[in-house]
């Protein structure tokens, strides 16, 4: 076989794709299809996030029984395409697809979804946990919790902010600022 | 000059979805917040100083000093907890 007959491995084809749905997500699918046809891909790191039935630091198990999501139509998409395109400034990645639900989620359900390629695993590691800080601090997701006192939103953490200030971002998210 | 106002989460629930606004001056988002919270509750409460709110001007997260333009489409939330 020639080398020419083979799919060349660059240059980067820097695919991304953002969904915001109700429905479920298939993990295996989604990174079937972020990879296929890239031959250059070395690496796939995907994130999943999931309803669990309590608060972190909180481990009363039950404490929550179901949780909805709002979002800001529009503004959602938008600011997610943003913050792509600023991951791939700053990685050597290939391919991203995030996928966050939206609506009513049960206990165990998948809530969000993002999947990295690159050459190798330590950009699509890093670009991951990038891609998952900003989402935290910046994409406009709100999260109401389902409890025996009755349903209540839930509050943002200081902590989410420190994560993205190691990337060099400033949000003042859980103080409003 | 005309402005869309929006709210989510729990400013959704106590202010509504939101509205049209005709503005007889120039504002930044931080004098509009003002003048709501002036029209006394529930905009007083839920829009109050010293609660971590955030605004976004256009669909872009902004600072209260962003400056209004003609049809801005504005919107208030709380912090946001995606993920």
């Amino acid at each position: 076989m020639s080398p020419s007959s083979l799919p060349s491995p660059s240059p980067s084809p820097r695919l991304s794709s953002v969904s915001i749905q109700t429905e479920d997500f298939d993990l295996s699918a989604e990174v079937a299809a972020l990879r296929s046809g890239d031959a250059g891909v070395g690496a796939i790191t995907t994130f999943v996030g999931t309803v669990r039935d309590r608060h972190a630091g909180q481990p009363d198990a039950g404490s929550i029984s179901a949780m909805e999501l709002e979002h800001y139509p529009g503004m959602t998409e938008r600011s997610i395409e943003a913050m792509i395109d600023d991951a791939f400034r700053r990685f050597d990645i290939r391919g991203v697809r995030v996928i966050h639900r939206v609506g009513p989620l049960q206990i165990a359900d998948q809530i969000v979804l993002v999947a990295v390629t690159s050459m190798h695993r330590g950009e699509s590691f890093q670009a991951c946990e990038f891609l998952m800080d900003y989402l935290k601090s910046e994409a406009p997701f709100w999260k109401k919790e389902t409890t025996p006192e009755g349903a209540r939103w839930v509050d943002a953490r200081v902590s989410d902010d420190a994560a993205l200030k190691r990337w060099g971002i400033v949000s003042g998210n859980a103080t409003g600022a | 000059m005309q402005i869309q106002i929006r709210y989510f989460a729990s400013l959704r629930e106590s202010l509504g979805a939101g509205e049209t606004l005709t503005l007889d001056t120039p504002l930044t988002v931080g004098q509009l917040r003002d003048q709501l919270i002036a029209r006394g509750e529930p905009h007083a409460g839920a829009l109050a100083r010293g609660r971590a709110l955030r605004a976004a001007l256009n669909q872009t997260m902004c600072a209260e000093t962003a400056e209004l333009t003609l049809g801005a489409e504005v919107a208030f939330f709380p912090p946001v907890t995606g993920g």
